[in-house]
């Protein structure tokens, strides 16, 4: 019997009850679909990590304070130990060689006002090389100049995501005011939209000078980070080395152990990120398999029952001449049917789905053909596994019991 | 002497086992040779779907030898045994078991399937076969657009497809009203007249009475056994295809 025949029956038994069979393909629908939608969610964050960290550049290295341990005690409250002169020293000493420039940092959240609007974003105190280190551009106005710095002057550079939400999208902010922690600022530049979203936004930030940031808004003395840009990426070891050892000396610190500050290059922030969303990811996936195995179960119970409503047609078949194999073929023909058909919607559905995740998250959109060849695959899988059992139930009938049921 | 069908000697069929064993049929010997046409008769609890099922190669015999032209059916696998009665075995039942939803065809074919004969010879044989039944103009028709009648007439169609060695009918007319019945007697004498050998279980002696011969069975034995008693003959084909 060819399997063409085996398709064209299973197909026939299926629409003899097609609220059934749709029900039990729903489930197969929901967990396909979900597979498809949740990895995709999870590449795509993943992409959006990796290109974010990939502008920044490969040739940055980032110094961030740790706490220290002393005699097996570790610091408590806020990490202290990066300070503006740090930054100067890796620029100025004469045993570092290999550094382009540095951009000392101190960020910090608050809420900021302009008119009638309000935000809370992050604020970031820089100085002038904040633009060369981390490959920012403007699209109107003037960056933050050394006079601002060492003026303490109340000046401000929006990101456009900030623009938008002060003054509404379209408008020119510069020259005008703003207010940040209660003390006013004059808006003197606008950046070029990077894109990210969520609360690693690089496009909603407010730029200040350091100097001011650090005594006139929050009133503190350190760094919440310092970026060092070499002048190749194929030294960003030596580099590390050559900061690393300057600042344990600066810091009157001889093990390497005991260090209060790390420093991370572009490629260890990316493997981190990577590993984050690549955890995310299978999280994700473990939701799905477990919506996809109660799919299954379902399959596996409307197979039972069909197996059951069938009985005298087994036997039937059976005494006409039959082989197990024959039944055995026939069942899990029809349970492919319900997982194949199934999968195919959910794929759709997943799709459709993670579509509209992207709209939402403006993120870009694409089809991930190896999680689509993945959930053809599971789907069959999924109705040769949970088909089995009630064919080779129904292959094992005895012919006179099944011809006898009622 | 005529060729031996069903040769059965010293059958035996018990279920369970220990306290619990109950022997439904302690002793049987029978033989039915090519070209008869055998009515088995009993009420019920006397055995006759045991030895039914035990003919039509649906049960095992417990002890004894049976054997089914000329082939022994003892200690088979399930897929041997589906091939023997897909071969040897015309199955008729009292409640046609057509495949439902199936057209009339598509019914007849199904033996066919199984033995994996060719699609088109399979047609073929199919159509002559609902010819000979008297359906050729409803080959298309599902069984419940086919009255209790015609469904048997399907079946007995099905039942020719791979040209068995026996017909072996359960209570063919239990289910279809009296003029309906006589109908299927015609074909059942028709084909036996061409040499096809049939057994019939029923417990309507007026039915049984198309047979050749009838045999008694009364808790598991053969209790009569005649042959030559007069055969019911009332119409022939002709008068089917004019009764439609």
């Amino acid at each position: 019997m060819k399997l063409l025949k085996f398709i064209k029956t299973g197909i026939r038994n299926l629409t003899m009850n097609k609220m059934r069979t749709g029900l039990a393909m729903l489930g197969i629908v929901i967990g396909i679909g979900s597979v498809i939608a949740l990895i995709s969610m999870g590449e795509s964050s993943k992409r959006s990590v990796q290109s974010q960290i990939q502008s920044i550049g490969s040739n940055l290295l980032t110094v961030s304070p740790t706490r220290s341990t002393t005699g097996g005690i570790r610091g408590m409250g806020t990490v202290q130990t990066l300070t503006y002169d740090d930054a100067e020293a890796i620029m100025s000493s004469a045993k570092i060689t290999t550094v382009k420039s540095v951009s000392p940092e101190y960020s910090s959240r608050s809420q900021v006002t302009a008119g009638g609007n309000n935000t809370n974003t992050t604020i970031i105190g820089v100085t002038p090389d904040y633009t060369e280190v981390r490959k920012l551009t403007l699209t109107s106005g003037v960056f933050i100049t050394s006079e601002n710095i060492s003026a303490t002057s109340k000046v401000a550079v929006l990101g456009p995501t900030t623009v938008e939400d002060l003054f509404g999208s379209g408008a020119n902010p510069v020259g005008q005011s703003i207010r940040i922690n209660g003390k006013t600022f004059t808006v003197i530049g606008v950046t070029k939209a990077k894109g990210g979203s969520g609360m690693d936004n690089t496009d909603d930030r407010i730029y200040i000078p350091l100097t001011t940031a650090q005594k006139q808004v929050f009133g503190v003395k350190y760094l919440s980070s310092i970026a060092v840009e070499a002048t190749s990426d194929s030294i960003m070891n030596k580099t590390a080395n050559q900061v690393g050892e300057l600042l344990l000396s600066r810091h009157k610190i001889s093990e390497v152990a005991n260090a209060d500050f790390r420093i991370m290059s572009q490629s260890d922030i990316l493997a981190t990120a990577t590993a984050v969303t690549g955890t995310f990811t299978s999280m994700l996936a473990g939701v799905a398999a477990i919506s996809l195995i109660v799919g299954g179960i379902g399959i596996m119970n409307i197979m039972l029952m069909s197996v059951t409503e069938r009985t005298r047609e087994i036997g039937l078949r059976k005494a006409l001449g039959a082989k197990k194999k024959t039944i055995i073929l026939q069942f899990l023909v029809e349970s492919i049917i319900l997982t194949f058909v199934g999968g195919i919607i959910g794929i759709i559905f997943g799709i459709i789905a993670f579509y509209i995740y992207t709209k939402i998250n403006s993120s870009t959109f694409f089809i991930s053909i190896s999680s689509v060849a993945l959930a053809f695959l599971v789907s069959a899988g999924i109705g040769i596994v949970f088909g089995w059992y009630p064919a080779r139930r129904a292959a094992n009938l005895q012919p006179i019991e099944a011809l006898r049921y009622e | 002497m005529a060729k031996p069908i069903i040769e059965v000697s010293h059958l035996v069929k018990s279920y369970g086992t220990g306290d619990l064993e109950t022997t439904v049929i302690p002793d049987m010997s029978l033989r039915i040779d090519e070209g008869e046409f055998v009515a088995i008769m009993g009420p019920s609890g006397s055995g006759k779907s045991t030895l039914m099922h035990i003919l039509g190669a649906l049960d095992l015999p417990t002890s004894g030898t049976y054997l089914l032209d000329g082939e022994n059916v003892e200690k088979l696998t399930d897929d041997q045994l589906a091939d023997i009665r897909n071969r040897k075995i015309g199955f008729i039942f009292q409640a046609y078991n057509l495949l439902p939803r199936t057209s009339a065809i598509d019914n007849v074919i199904v033996p066919m399937e199984y033995a994996g004969i060719p699609d088109d010879k399979a047609i073929e044989k199919a159509k002559k076969l609902l010819e000979l039944v008297g359906l050729g103009e409803r080959m298309d028709y599902p069984p419940n657009k086919l009255s209790g009648g015609q469904q048997q007439r399907v079946a007995i169609a099905r039942s020719l497809a791979m040209d068995p060695a026996m017909l072996l009918a359960d209570e063919p007319t239990g289910n279809i009203a009296s003029a309906q019945a006589e109908e299927v007697m015609v074909i059942f004498q028709k084909l036996n007249d061409q040499g096809r050998t049939i057994v019939m279980i029923t417990h309507e002696p007026d039915i049984a009475e198309h047979a050749k011969r009838i045999i008694h069975i009364k808790d598991g034995r053969i209790i009569n056994d005649s042959r030559g008693h007069k055969r019911r003959i009332i119409r022939d084909m002709s008068s089917i295809k004019n009764n439609k």
